[in-house]
């Protein structure tokens, strides 16, 4: 028998391990909570695994994460650094052209109001040398372009033709100190020469110091060189100064003070008068509100700011007090003591209402008036207050004899 | 002249006492407990892996390697049973199949040299199918559950666990002791 359960063991437990689970499953099955330690057990022993488990995957993925984010986040940051400089430039370019395309409108309409025959040109290169203020244009012989010829913008003279090839032309600059052209003030109609002054000014030159030029005062071409034609805004009186024979007067060219990138050449000039002189308009008059009222206290803190004002306060107390008047003679007692209660004066011939003491121990205030000349009178107080009269305290001195 | 023991639960000849695998205690309680754990904890974050069994592959594993029938009845049992409970089936579905697959694997092991990567990749297909098939005959004998049986979906997972397992078992070698 003992063999044979040795030989067919595990077989014997097999069955009765499988016989069990039967009867467990049934049992599980027909009363699910008679079960529940199991799960209990199971669960407790799993619990404990699972949230060291979880906590080391958190960690370990926060941690991941987070620098694939930083990461991340580099990346995105040289994208976008890299977006906002292509932008920024675009934006640049896209300025640059809306510039170009409001310049290229004035000069259209500007060709449109002038009577003169204009060819529009941009500036392409400058000269090599600091010395010399030449530009090159893009436009020469082939566009009617002749050596010459006047360079303008609509702001005013720019320069004037030096040398003119096919395709391009030389410029000569109004601050150039080999330029030169006739000018007219506009007010006073002053005439002189323009001449170049190396940096970015101009100076105007033989206008005699007897003649008048303002300062500020407009400067257009006079039309004597043959060159501009007469009409064209030169620039503004910057200094004038007076000097032996001539005035000394320095301008800014206005033609270049806005960078000029395209100018317009003149063909075919057409003169036209000088604007007239349109002075500013007279100062209007200015409503001001009333000044905003001021109290006793906040007068009398800002008046009395400085000793001189405090020593001329106190004696204009005494002057009260004893009713004396400076300047009318006589001496008054400036050892008096006044007393504290004597309010100084507000303004000049003005009585101030007695102040209403009923039911205080204060001091009586004291009604004070200016006393009329010849007459001497006692400072009054008020009644039924506990205090002395103010006026007999601490008073040695006679009320003053007025003259 | 090969030395013989007719114990009933070991059938083995000298030559065969020399493959039995030897482990030590923590790989044979770490090992199925960790194989749970990943069971339970790891298809949270990567669904598909529900789909491989790893209490399966390790009852095998263990039911083969030890040589011993009642060693695969008992590992198969405790791994189905926790299964079970933390599965919240009725205790005893995965219990009852997966001590029949321990049974069988170690009757397997004790005649056939497991230790070939074709023999343990034929053995995981074949236990695997055996095993969803109890679990389906038992839900629907027992618990009348009236579930069908996907043969397609089953050979498919079934190589999916073996290939797995063909890797798991591998590991599971360099655990054996030495001695």
């Amino acid at each position: 028998m003992d063999s044979l359960l040795n030989r067919f063991r595990s077989i014997t437990v097999l069955l009765v391990v499988v016989v069990a689970q039967l009867i467990l499953l049934a049992y599980s099955v027909k009363n699910p909570e008679g079960v529940r330690v199991i799960r209990l057990w199971a669960v407790t022993v799993v619990t404990p695994i699972a949230q060291i488990a979880e906590t080391t995957r958190s960690t370990v993925w926060g941690v991941f994460h987070n620098y694939f984010d930083l990461r991340d986040a580099r990346q995105q940051n040289h994208v976008i650094q890299a977006q906002r400089d292509q932008l920024k430039l675009e934006n640049l370019y896209l300025k640059s052209e809306l510039n170009t395309a409001d310049r290229v409108k004035a000069l259209a309409a500007f060709q449109k109001v002038s009577p003169s025959r204009y060819v529009a040109a941009r500036i392409i290169l400058t000269a090599t040398t600091s010395a010399s203020r030449i530009v090159i244009l893009d436009r020469g012989s082939n566009s009617e372009v002749e050596k010459g010829m006047a360079v303008i913008t609509p702001d005013g003279i720019v320069g004037k033709i030096i040398d003119a090839f096919p395709t391009a032309s030389q410029a000569l600059l109004v601050t150039d100190p080999e330029f030169a052209a006739g000018v007219v003030s506009q007010k006073n109609h002053v005439k002189g020469i323009l001449h170049g002054a190396g940096s970015g000014k101009c100076r105007i030159d033989n206008v005699q110091t007897e003649e008048k030029v303002d300062e500020g005062e407009m400067f257009f071409t006079s039309g004597d060189d043959r060159i501009f034609p007469r009409g064209l805004p030169v620039g503004k009186a910057d200094v004038v100064r007076e000097g032996t024979q001539y005035k000394e007067i320095l301008l800014y060219p206005s033609g270049l003070q806005a960078g000029p990138e395209e100018v317009l050449i003149v063909l075919a000039g057409v003169h036209a008068p000088i604007p007239a002189y349109e002075a500013p308009p007279p100062e209007q008059k200015v409503y001001l509100g009333p000044p905003v009222p001021q109290t006793k206290a906040e007068a009398t803190t800002a008046a009395l700011t400085t000793d001189a004002d405090r020593l001329r306060e106190h004696y204009e107390k005494l002057g009260k007090f004893e009713n004396h008047k400076f300047g009318e003679g006589g001496v008054p007692n400036f050892n008096a003591a006044i007393p504290a209660n004597a309010e100084p004066p507000v303004a000049a011939g003005t009585t101030t209402a007695p102040k209403t003491n009923a039911g205080t121990n204060s001091p009586p205030a004291v009604v004070k008036k200016p006393a009329a000349a010849g007459t001497a009178t006692a400072p009054k107080t008020s009644a039924g207050t506990n205090s002395p009269p103010a006026a007999a305290e601490g008073s040695q001195a006679s009320v003053p004899q007025n003259p | 002249m090969p030395y013989s023991e007719t114990s009933g639960d070991r059938i083995i000849t000298s030559h065969q006492r020399g493959r039995v695998a030897r482990f030590r205690a923590w790989v044979l309680v770490g090992v199925p407990f960790g194989a749970l754990i990943f069971q339970a904890y790891v298809p949270l974050f990567y669904p598909p892996l529900a789909y491989l069994d790893l209490a399966l592959l390790v009852t095998i594993y263990f039911a083969m390697m030890r040589h011993s029938a009642i060693n695969g009845i008992l590992v198969g049992c405790a791994m189905g049973l926790a299964q079970d409970a933390l599965a919240h089936n009725p205790l005893g579905m995965y219990g009852i199949s997966k001590t029949l697959v321990g049974f069988f694997a170690a009757s397997i092991g004790v005649r056939i040299d497991v230790s070939q990567s074709f023999v343990r990749l034929l053995a995981c297909v074949v236990f695997y199918v055996f095993h969803q098939f109890l679990f389906w005959l038992i839900s629907r004998a027992l618990l009348e559950k009236l579930v069908a049986f996907d043969w397609r979906q089953t050979l498919i997972l079934s190589g999916f666990n073996a290939i797995v397992g063909l890797a798991l078992f591998h590991f599971l070698d360099k655990l054996k002791d030495k001695d």
